[in-house]
């Protein structure tokens, strides 16, 4: 799902140092936070807003909970995402890395039977520019993020970032970032946030940054042969060594499996032009969209 | 985390799964006195790959003599990029039918997946092959646990064996879900002429981000083979991979690394490493850098900021300290974009008198020509 500033935001893990760091930019951007998490807390006031023991507590005082945001060690993780989809979120945003996977995969299912969004785990966040945003991106820079019609889809905090750079350098803005995590299993997968922005308003083309690993850009693939917006995508790690992590717990080949070619190969045949370097999306955008 | 199979069988024994009567030898000697003790066996060497019956790890003996013979020639062989250093000496199990059964986390379900197939004893691919729709599959809600009657209806192909083998599959499960596996994988599953199913191999793979919780358990596994700078890397909580080329690599996340590399090589370079001090490590500039310089491969080095939790000015500051206590002489060149560029920027030209490239693959172009003037120089 893509925040906008008239969802209700909690941030679960308010009062930790990244918690609170962030939750001061978010708001200083447009993030409606209505309300913070810490069961040791409860009662006090946070960053401007109401601690709650949990975001079960913090639905029911606040009048209702759109979107959490979780700054949770990746033992908290499962339990806190619990209460946040008990809570009736619609979306959560889990930034942890290293959350054991039996845990995601118990918050994926228990989210899939609430109809819950979940984005990440290992994500950077959204961001909705000029409007809000959530996790921790650097939204409030205007030379990355100037709102405009491009999306962005991104499996690296850091790549998304840098390709929002260079299509704001070619003239472009964004009109939403995607973070969809780089762990193997994500509540939000490429094809899911594809389809989000195929329907986002204002969103005229869209740049997908891939990474090996997986078989999430083949299957977005099959999504995109069906769209009409003109799309370039990067995948990052063609130069990486078979059976390796890079660094992303999901990014590994494993011999013929999650190979650059194969998401290449797939992209390429949905009509999305695969770009050589990041630096080359603004003219590849630009001359898609004048055809 | 990958497991040696002498390591994984006891997940299988502990959830009731018959594994054959055995013992691990680090010496031909051990191997023949284990050998002594069950009479006819295998000997099987302990490493975490595949393809070992193949590579000759893999020996029949009929006594103690013969077992510790091929357990002589199997321990200090090289098997993929493994050398053997222990062998698993196995009671021999004749068997009528050979199958294949596993339990792993699937990206599609989002959840764990039984796999059962008739067609055991060869590599997946190869079973694929052989019969495409030999390979059952069942998705399993990971809250409440498998349900003996879906396992029911996965093997209900199977005949008379169908009640032992449903019974089989969901301990399996249980030995998956009490340890964090991310794959538990029985191939070949024996059908023995004795009667009854019995585990003639396991592989297990413990999910890396659930070891501080299993520390025990992952105690007993094969750590990933490490270069000496690998290692140091380990040591410093530093992601760090050593590749064969000579531009240096030093970037924040794992996308961004990756696409230097990328980019190196798309400017026709070859990278010398892949180090990110991304997330929680973008304050350990100052240990990266000496990493990086650590590989006498290194002939120029790029190094690629974009900041969103990482910030710039504080990675920058990192590098910058470390520089000016060892003073490199390597051609280095930057791109610095996102949180804290600004003053990154400025922390750049006051200490260092240098100037960012504006894009990275100026800095990436820069870098790989300066590895070639280098290697020409010399």
């Amino acid at each position: 799902m893509i925040v906008r500033k008239t969802h209700r935001v909690i941030i679960q893990g308010i009062t930790g140092k990244q918690g609170t760091f962030w939750t001061e930019r978010m708001q200083e951007y447009g993030t409606q936070i209505v309300g913070g998490v810490n069961p040791k807390k409860a009662g006090t006031v946070h960053c401007g807003v109401p601690v709650h023991a949990s975001a079960v507590e913090a639905a029911k005082q606040d009048g209702g909970v759109d979107v959490s945001v979780l700054f949770i060690p990746p033992l908290g993780v499962k339990a806190a995402a619990l209460d946040a989809i008990g809570a009736g979120a619609k979306g959560v945003v889990i930034l942890t890395e290293h959350v054991p996977v039996q845990d995601v995969m118990y918050v994926m299912a228990a989210a899939k039977e609430r109809g819950t969004k979940i984005i990440g785990p290992n994500t950077a966040g959204g961001v909705t520019p000029g409007e809000c945003f959530t996790g921790f991106m650097p939204a409030f820079n205007q030379r990355i993020f100037k709102p405009g019609n491009i999306g962005v889809i991104s499996r690296s905090g850091s790549l998304g970032t840098l390709m929002c750079l260079n299509l704001v350098q070619a003239g472009f803005g964004i009109s939403a970032f995607v973070g969809i995590g780089g762990d193997p299993i994500i509540g939000t997968t490429t094809r899911d946030a594809l389809e989000a922005l195929d329907a986002f308003e204002n969103t005229d083309a869209v740049v997908i940054v891939g990474e090996i690993g997986g078989a999430m850009e083949e299957d977005a693939a099959e999504y995109a042969a069906t769209m009409s917006k003109p799309m370039a995508a990067f995948i990052a790690g063609g130069a990486a060594p078979e059976g390796k992590k890079m660094g992303h717990a999901g990014a590994i080949v494993m011999g013929d499996k999650g190979t650059y070619q194969s998401k290449r190969t797939a992209l390429e045949g949905a009509g999305v032009t695969v770009l050589d370097t990041p630096s080359h999306v603004g003219a590849v955008i630009k001359e898609k969209m004048a055809a | 985390m990958n497991f040696e199979e002498h390591a994984g069988k006891p997940l299988l024994k502990a959830a009731g799964i018959p594994v054959p009567d055995g013992g691990v030898a680090e010496t031909a000697a051990d191997a023949a006195a284990i050998a002594g003790r069950i009479g006819k066996c295998v000997v099987k060497a302990q490493v975490p790959t595949g393809k070992r019956g193949k590579a000759g790890g893999i020996k029949l003996a009929s006594d103690a003599d013969e077992a510790g013979r091929h357990a002589d020639a199997i321990l200090g062989m090289t098997i993929g990029t493994h050398v053997v250093g222990k062998v698993l000496v196995e009671a021999q199990t004749p068997f009528t039918k050979e199958f294949y059964a596993a339990v792993l986390n699937d990206p599609v379900t989002k959840g764990p997946k039984v796999l059962f197939s008739h067609l055991g004893g060869m590599d997946v691919e190869e079973a694929a092959e052989q019969d495409p729709d030999a390979m059952k599959s069942l998705a399993v809600d990971v809250r409440t646990g498998v349900d003996a009657d879906a396992l029911a209806d996965l093997v209900a192909h199977m005949g008379d064996l169908a009640p032992v083998l449903a019974d089989l599959l969901a301990k399996l499960y249980r030995a998956y879900a009490d340890n964090d596996a991310e794959l538990l994988e029985i191939n070949p599953l024996a059908v023995a002429e004795a009667g009854g199913l019995i585990a003639l191999d396991c592989k297990f793979v413990l999910d890396d981000s659930a070891i501080k919780r299993r520390e025990d358990l992952a105690a007993k596994g094969t750590p990933d083979k490490l270069t000496g700078l690998e290692a140091r890397g380990q040591e410093l909580d530093l992601k760090y991979i050593e590749l064969d080329g000579d531009v240096g690599v030093l970037a924040n996340g794992a996308g961004l690394t990756m696409t230097t590399m990328d980019v190196v090589r798309h400017h026709g370079g070859t990278p010398a490493n892949f180090l990110e001090i991304g997330g929680e490590a973008y304050t350990k500039g100052t240990d990266a850098l000496r990493l990086v310089l650590e590989n006498p491969n290194v002939k120029s080095l790029v190094i690629n900021f974009c900041g969103a939790f990482a910030r710039t000015d504080v990675m920058t500051d990192g590098i910058l300290t470390a520089w000016e206590e060892l003073k490199p002489d390597l051609p280095t060149f930057w791109s610095v974009h996102g949180t804290g560029d600004e003053e990154a920027v400025q922390m750049l030209k006051d200490r260092l008198g240098v100037t960012p490239l504006p894009t990275m693959d100026d800095a990436c172009k820069a870098a790989v020509e300066a590895a070639k003037n280098m290697e020409a120089a010399q």
